[in-house]
């Protein structure tokens, strides 16, 4: 499929799902999906940097926090400012703020990005094993900055009010998160589709299959591996940046919470880490069930089921749910094969 | 601040630095030698003190004993848990990913096991010595910090000896180098692979039995130990036991004078610190090979 038509495509399922949860009509729908909605840009985020460049992070509740907190820091910017700025500019920061959601994704997004681009500057130029420890320091850290930092509430947590409807068309708040999310994703999955299919996205599948070969071939490692790390890093901030808003109280420990970085592994894992296609079947599934069983049973044992599944399938089906489909395909090749030679 | 204070700082920081070290030591022959990135270490560890909680607190067992008699089921689920790895990953060559996100994944299922038994309290052990504190002149040296230290390194030293003395200890050491060089004696590298890391995890049930000794543990602190434990394999040179000993003591030494001087809250971010300088600066570490 031609990229235009795929995005168009993936817009058009996006908003088909909008309009059939205000059909539906349940609120709930909206809490609970923005949830799973919001896991498949993580997701697919993490995957690009994991899957197809072979990179692990454990850092996405730390992309993802970061994210958060700088629409907390920019939402109390708006009082700061009338008590510490000079008239001139609280005035100027008065008409500005508060800041529209999606230029609050964007700054998220950047900040994250940046994020990415340093911690894979230092790092990504040694062994892989060795970006992936870092990245589970960097959540540490980043979480001994914020509960140190008094301004966005410590470890005490902030909390955000949020507007019963927006001003643009009187929208449900939920509603509006919600159908942001889904914009996100969409945009998300049509960035991991079009890396996939691009000399970008070869150059960083030759890095996942062998560097060392790589890099002899000519393939500039190193700059597609920050380009990576930043898009990645980038999507994850942007699904953290409408986080405050959609649950009206942050606090570190639950922001910074290692479930981010779990499911963003086990989704891809599950789903199949080839293609945009599986950490999308990944999200959809697990996201579903962890509502589902938090709901059911306890969120403790939702938490425990990730970590088993995660487990189970990285042992027994290295190759993910999509891995099921791969063993029916090469048989029939393989008919094809033994008439014609392969 | 008075030079009493700065040496009191001091000294708790290579008490604590000792302790450090034996948490590490597992890590050192898992990744430094095995090259097995064992993250999901200190969740082990953490294991290994709710282990000595519950032997003391339901039968009364000195938590020094406990933690000597962990060292035997550990050991077994170390070897247990290298037959996984090595029938899932390491015989089809998919380490990289697939094995992170392996022991990412026990770490989690570790800690959220933990949760559900034990709750997020902050659970402690007991014993009669361990409210002591012995004073030299202005010097305090309290027991519930010194008696593990003192078995940290005694833990180290005989570990140290057992690699660079005995026969499967060198086997160990020449694996990290040249496995078939290995197969050619007729020593399996798989054998010795799976005693090593059964090693590890032993070190990682004693030093989990030492920490509830020196502070009340809660399921998650063990995310606090991974940054630790990889700035001191790392700066210590992967490999190299001499060099954790030293990096776990400076790491130590550091953070004690960091919380001391700057507030406890802060402590966490200086071994990131550590790990990033490391990797920026001297990826081989001080005492690298």
């Amino acid at each position: 499929m031609r990229m235009p038509i795929f995005s168009l495509l993936a817009l058009v399922v996006a908003a088909a799902l909008f309009a059939a949860f205000l059909a539906i009509g349940n609120e709930y729908l909206f809490f609970a999906g923005y949830v799973v909605v919001q896991y498949v840009v993580i997701a697919t985020a993490w995957n690009i940097l994991g899957g197809y460049c072979g990179y692990v992070n454990f850092g996405t509740g730390a992309f993802f926090a970061v994210g958060a907190y700088a629409t907390v820091a920019l939402h109390k910017l708006q009082n700061y400012s009338e008590n510490n700025f000079p008239p001139a500019v609280a005035e100027v920061i008065a008409v500005i703020f508060p800041l529209p959601i999606p230029v609050l994704i964007l700054i998220g997004g950047l900040l994250s990005g940046i994020i990415g681009l340093l911690m894979g500057y230092l790092t990504l130029r040694l062994r892989g094993v060795f970006f992936a420890i870092a990245t589970l320091a960097l959540a540490v850290v980043l979480q001994t900055l914020v509960v140190n930092w008094d301004y966005v509430g410590g470890s005490r947590g902030a909390t955000i009010l949020r507007p019963p409807t927006t001003s643009l068309f009187g929208m449900d708040y939920i509603h509006y998160l919600f159908a942001l999310m889904l914009l996100l994703a969409a945009i998300s999955i049509i960035i991991a589709r079009g890396i996939e299919r691009s000399t970008f996205g070869y150059g960083l599948a030759s890095i996942r299959d062998d560097e060392l070969a790589a890099e002899a071939a000519g393939v500039p490692t190193l700059r597609l591996k920050l380009a990576c790390t930043a898009i990645s890093g980038a999507l994850m901030g942007m699904a953290g940046a409408p986080f405050p808003y959609y649950v009206g109280y942050v606090e570190p420990a639950s922001t910074f919470s290692l479930i981010y970085a779990v499911n963003a592994i086990a989704m891809p894992m599950v789903g199949g880490t080839a293609g945009w296609l599986g950490p999308l079947l990944g999200s959809l599934t697990l996201g579903s069930l962890q509502q589902i069983a938090s709901v059911t049973i306890s969120s403790e044992a939702s938490l425990l089921l990730i970590g088993v599944i995660l487990v189970a399938f990285v042992v027994l089906a290295p190759r993910g749910m999509l891995g099921w489909f791969d063993r029916l395909r090469p048989k029939r090749k393989g008919m094809v094969a033994t008439g014609g030679g392969h | 601040m008075s030079v009493e204070f700065l040496i009191n700082a001091l000294a708790a920081g290579l008490l604590i630095g000792c302790f450090y070290a034996a948490v590490t030591i597992g890590i050192s022959i898992s990744f430094g030698f095995l090259d097995i990135a064992n993250i999901s270490h200190p969740a082990f560890v953490i294991a290994g003190s709710y282990a000595a909680y519950l032997l003391n607190q339901g039968v009364g067992i000195d938590p020094l004993l406990s933690g000597l008699l962990l060292t035997i089921p550990f050991f077994l689920l170390g070897c247990l848990f290298y037959d996984i790895y090595f029938h899932a990953f390491e015989q089809h060559g998919r380490e990289g990913l697939s094995g992170l996100a392996f022991f990412f994944g026990l770490m989690f299922i570790i800690e959220v096991v933990l949760i559900m038994i034990f709750g997020v309290d902050f659970r402690y052990v007991e014993a009669g010595y361990l409210n002591s504190t012995w004073r030299l002149g202005f010097l305090d040296l309290p027991l519930r910090l010194l008696i593990p230290s003192l078995v940290a390194v005694l833990l180290f030293v005989a570990l140290q000896l057992f690699l660079s003395t005995t026969f499967q200890g060198r086997a160990i050491i020449a694996v990290s180098q040249d496995p078939s060089a290995l197969s050619l004696l007729s020593i399996r590298p798989r054998r010795i692979k799976r005693l090593a890391f059964g090693l590890s995890v032993a070190s990682a049930g004693l030093a989990g039995a030492l920490l509830i000794m020196i502070q009340p543990v809660e399921p998650s602190i063990g995310r606090e130990y991974i940054g630790r434990v990889f700035a001191i394999c790392v700066l210590g040179g992967m490999g190299s036991l001499p060099g954790t000993l030293i990096a776990a003591l400076l790491l130590g030494v550091i953070e004690s004078l960091t919380s001391s001087y700057y507030g406890p809250a802060w402590a966490p971010a200086v071994s990131f610190t550590f790990l990033l300088a490391t990797l920026t600066l001297r990826p081989r570490g001080l005492l690298g090979r």
